[in-house]
């Protein structure tokens, strides 16, 4: 954001400040001075002139930032050849290359290597731009063809013009609505409720912000999906055995090697996971006294707080090579530190807290009535547990179960530190192997250029990665909803 | 009559009696097997952590006296400071490792066995460049002896922490026993010692080769822009959403589409948020890769779901009769919410809050997508000077990145650089807990 917009939000906060304190004046004038023949309070009447002296600016100038870009690229067309401009790549690299000639003669001029009137005037036929530019500091990687140059000096002019009309038109509009404010002012009018719809207009703003992150996050996955769809033939992404990427071209990005390594370490997570997050919960929650539960269940909880990188780099200096070191290299079944046992022992013990939490809330919620029945009936502790609560809970430990191998599949670091690299079909836990997550990291970290399918598949995968959750996701709540006793 | 079975006492239990006590037994120690695993768990990785991260706020340096040679570092002789600058740090490493080999005759000190490059080995890659830039910003200092001191090589550091021992230098080919011995020796001679590393602190990133020099400086940095900005960013959003779904929204379908959408949100992996980040925030809103600001757009996004649902649970505990009687007195809905309600469920808002900040400090994986694990050796400017928008880097960042270099030592910085997020981490949860004793009221 440059200087000039911030001045002029400034200037609108000063239009506002200046619209309280009329709007309020004139209302306890109109009124004579008898705060209680208004309609709203004074403040109201302040708050309102505020509204209207800052709000409608902002809009405008909040408008005009957004569509200025569209416009001005829009605009460059006529010094391109169209065909070079029709495709998607050569336009952002065109437009890439403006920007930085005009952000380099900007530089020349402000450091006064050139006036206003040279910048607008250099032409490449007088000497290289590039040799001038380097002289002031800005390095250029290319020399600067004719039609950038004079792209670029266009595009600095109509900057400078969009500037002027900006401060214009968002003045002038704060200006009229101000006045509008003032001139509505009077003992009856209803400023209270205008205000108040306005404060109602911004809460409703801010809860459909959670919408807009799930449509952002859907929008922007889906439309490098087709990006990538149209590079790389989809069927093989999904149904390819094979992942060897090449940023030379000819890469293969088969899916299923990794979605094979991601449900394999989930699988083992689970394995962990489950039975000593259920009977973590169920000794809680049954057996405990208040004392020993008070003491516990905090202590369990420590683990979901702590960041999944400490965990990842348990997974790399602990306990992979114990399990390399232990059991791996003696059997001989691998030689490696990062393996599937070693992320999904690790991914397990960060998904203990989590099954516990929501297992132990779901059985406390089991009446006791069900359970003085049992044992009424003669059964012991663990035949109630086993015979009575747990099937009574036994949806809501589904749905808690599916939410964990949720969050088992979504885990990056500890796959990215603890499972290796390779992408393998294998059924050997003791092998290296590798997940989506690691590869949507693998792919999108260091320089990358975003019109390779290399690059573009990360966001396949995250696609597929959204997909599978979400479906867990829906189908726990599904199967909680479906199946939760009522017992009122 | 009563059958043939022989009359049992009730003192005796029958075998299937004890069966099934002894099941019930069972399947009580299976609950106290399942805590015990899972809180040793727990405790071993605390454990090695600590016991490996500890060492990193210890650290040795050596001070011995140089003399700045004309000769060497300005050869013309007329101080200039652009001629003296043609002096590389080459010049200055070889006239620090002279000094040390001088200052070491002079002390009596035997360097029987180790070369001149094992004697260069002792003097971190750091130094060098650090008098360097003292030198050519004080040209006067030519011709005098100062005493010059810095930190040693990550291996003789790792030796005087116990990491290297003589049995691990027996099998390393960057580091001799000899030269071990030799590092006694100066230790004994005060020209070594080993003590209290603020510099851990302090200090950026360092490259692979120099891992004694790597500090948390720009990680601590860019973690605490980025938790400033989330703070603003998701405090009047968060409340202002539970607000509008809490006490106005009417029951429709937007509205349940908002609740599921939140909380389906909640539990999308994090990763997915920093695939939203690169694509909206870099590739469509080009703001700059590895920013504080970008980072916060997206921690924002990622915690506003379990804000929010704090938020509202906030809000719901404050009783119904508050609202009736602020209702009744003549209040608009509006008033009621922002006069009455708001306040009686700040406490229970900052708490929800600060557990989401914390929550948010500890996430790694979308700041690795929005180019934060880039090296960054630069701090940020000032919070009003832009830099908000300078690269930067975050604490668990710095903890991944360190851990995936080559040099053992970085894991120890690694382990050192979780050792300072998990005191953050306390500190927050302690403020938290405290926030809420303190100002918890029960209706």
């Amino acid at each position: 954001m440059d200087m000039s917009v911030f001045i002029l939000i400034l200037a609108l906060l000063a239009i506002g400040v200046s619209g309280y304190v009329f709007c309020r004046f004139r209302a306890v004038a109109s009124a004579g001075g008898n705060q209680r023949a208004l309609h709203s309070l004074p403040s109201y009447h302040g708050w309102h002139g505020f509204i209207m002296g800052f709000l409608p600016g902002i809009g405008v100038l909040t408008l005009w930032l957004i569509a200025q870009p569209f416009v001005i690229e829009g605009n460059m067309g006529r010094f391109f050849d169209p065909a070079l401009f029709e495709s998607d790549t050569e336009r952002t690299l065109l437009m890439a290359d403006v920007r930085r000639v005009a952000a380099g003669l900007d530089v020349a001029v402000t450091k006064g290597a050139l006036t206003d009137e040279q910048a607008a005037r250099i032409r490449t036929e007088f000497g290289s731009v590039r040799d001038r530019l380097a002289a002031v500091g800005v390095a250029l990687g290319a020399e600067v063809t004719p039609q950038v140059l004079q792209a670029a000096q266009s595009y600095r002019q109509q900057i400078a013009t969009g500037a002027i009309w900006r401060t214009i038109l968002t003045l002038g509009v704060a200006g009229v609505a101000l006045i509008a404010a003032i001139r509505l002012t009077s003992a009856d009018f209803r400023a209270r409720n205008r205000v108040e719809a306005v404060i109602l207009g911004l809460l409703i703003l801010a809860s459909t912000i959670a919408i807009l992150t799930t449509v952002g996050i859907v929008l922007s996955m889906l439309s490098e999906t087709i990006r990538f769809s149209s590079m790389y033939p989809i069927g093989d992404f999904f149904f390819g055995l094979t992942w060897q990427p090449n940023f030379q071209g000819d890469s293969d990005l088969g899916l299923l090697p990794l979605l094979w390594g991601t449900l394999y370490i989930s699988f083992v997570s689970m394995v962990v996971a489950v039975p000593l997050g259920l009977f973590t919960a169920i000794y809680l929650a049954e057996y405990a006294g208040p004392k020993v539960r008070a003491v516990v269940k905090p202590l369990i909880e420590v683990i979901a707080g702590i960041p999944t990188v400490v965990f990842g780099l348990f997974a790399l200096i602990t306990v992979g090579p114990i399990l390399r070191d232990w059991i791996a290299m003696p059997t001989g079944l691998g030689s490696s530190g990062s393996s599937v046992m070693t992320a999904g022992i690790v991914i397990g013990i960060l998904n203990i807290p989590f099954i516990s939490s929501l297992a132990d809330d779901i059985i406390n919620a089991v009446p006791q009535s069900l359970r003085d029945g049992s044992y009424g009936l003669g059964a012991t502790r663990s035949e109630t547990i086993r015979e009575v609560v747990l099937p009574a809970a036994l949806p809501g430990i589904v749905g808690a179960v599916l939410l964990a191998a949720s969050r088992a599949i979504g885990e990056t670091m500890i796959v990215t530190m603890g499972a290796g690299a390779a992408a393998k079909l294998d059924l050997n836990p003791f092998e290296a192997m590798t997940t989506i997550t690691v590869k949507i990291v693998s792919q999108l970290t260091g320089d990358t250029e975003f019109n390779s399918p290399e690059t573009l598949v990360a966001f396949a995968l995250g696609m597929t990665l959204f997909v599978i959750t979400l479906g867990l996701n829906i189908f726990a709540l599904y199967i909680v909803r479906k199946y939760r006793e009522q017992y009122e | 009559m009563t059958d043939a079975a022989a009359p049992k006492s009730l003192l005796v239990q029958d075998t299937r009696t004890r069966r099934r006590n002894t099941a019930e037994a069972r399947f009580q120690a299976y609950g106290i097997v399942a805590i015990s695993i899972s809180l040793g768990m727990l405790a071993i990785m605390l454990w090695t952590i600590f016991s490996d991260g500890v060492s990193a706020f210890r650290q040795t340096t050596f001070s011995f006296p140089v003399t700045l040679e004309a000769e060497r570092l300005d050869p013309n002789g007329n101080r200039n400071r652009d001629e003296m600058a043609k002096v590389t740090t080459i010049g200055y490493t070889n006239l620090l490792n002279a000094s040390l080999k001088a200052h070491l005759e002079v002390r009596g000190i035997s360097f029987e066995g180790v070369d001149d490059k094992g004697i260069a080995a002792f003097i971190s890659r750091d130094t060098p460049a650090r008098v360097r830039d003292m030198v050519l910003a004080n040209p006067a200092m030519i011709g005098q002896t100062v005493t010059v001191s810095g930190f040693t090589t990550g291996r003789i550091d790792g030796y005087f922490k116990g990491r290297v021992t003589r049995e691990t230098a027996a099998v390393d080919t960057n580091i001799s026993a000899a030269q071990l011995d030799l590092a006694d020796r100066l230790a004994e001679a005060g020209i070594m010692r080993t003590g209290f590393n603020w510099q851990f602190f302090t200090n950026p990133d360092a490259s692979d080769q120099r891992p004694e020099a790597a500090g948390l400086g720009v990680a601590i940095i860019g973690s605490a822009y980025m938790m400033i900005l989330v703070a603003i960013f998701v405090l009047p959003i968060g409340v202002a959403a539970s607000i509008y779904l809490e006490e106005f929204a009417p029951k429709n379908r937007w509205t349940d589409l908002i609740e599921v959408n939140i909380s389906n949100l909640a539990a999308v992996p994090s990763i997915v948020f920093g695939i939203l980040g690169l694509a909206v925030f870099i590739n469509f809103a080009a703001f700059p890769q590895s920013s504080p600001l970008v980072g916060a757009l997206v921690l924002t996004l990622m915690t506003l779901p379990t804000i929010i649902i704090a938020t509202r649970a906030a809000i719901r505990a404050v009783p119904p009769s508050i609202r009736d009687a602020a209702l009744g007195v003549g209040a608009s809905k509006m008033q009621m919410v922002f006069h009455h309600v708001l306040p009686l469920a700040a406490p229970g808002i900052l708490t929800g809050t600060i557990l989401g900040l914390a929550s948010a400090l500890g996430e790694t994986a979308p700041l690795l997508l929005i180019g934060m694990v880039a090296f960054v050796a630069n701090y940020p400017a000032g919070p009003f000077e832009g830099g908000f928008l300078d690269p930067a880097s975050a604490l668990p960042v710095q903890v991944y990145s360190w851990a995936s270099r080559a040099d053992p030592a970085f894991i120890e910085r690694s382990s050192g650089a979780i050792i300072v997020l998990l005191a953050f981490l306390l500190v927050m949860n302690i403020l938290a807990i405290v926030l809420r004793r303190r100002f918890e009221r029960r209706w």
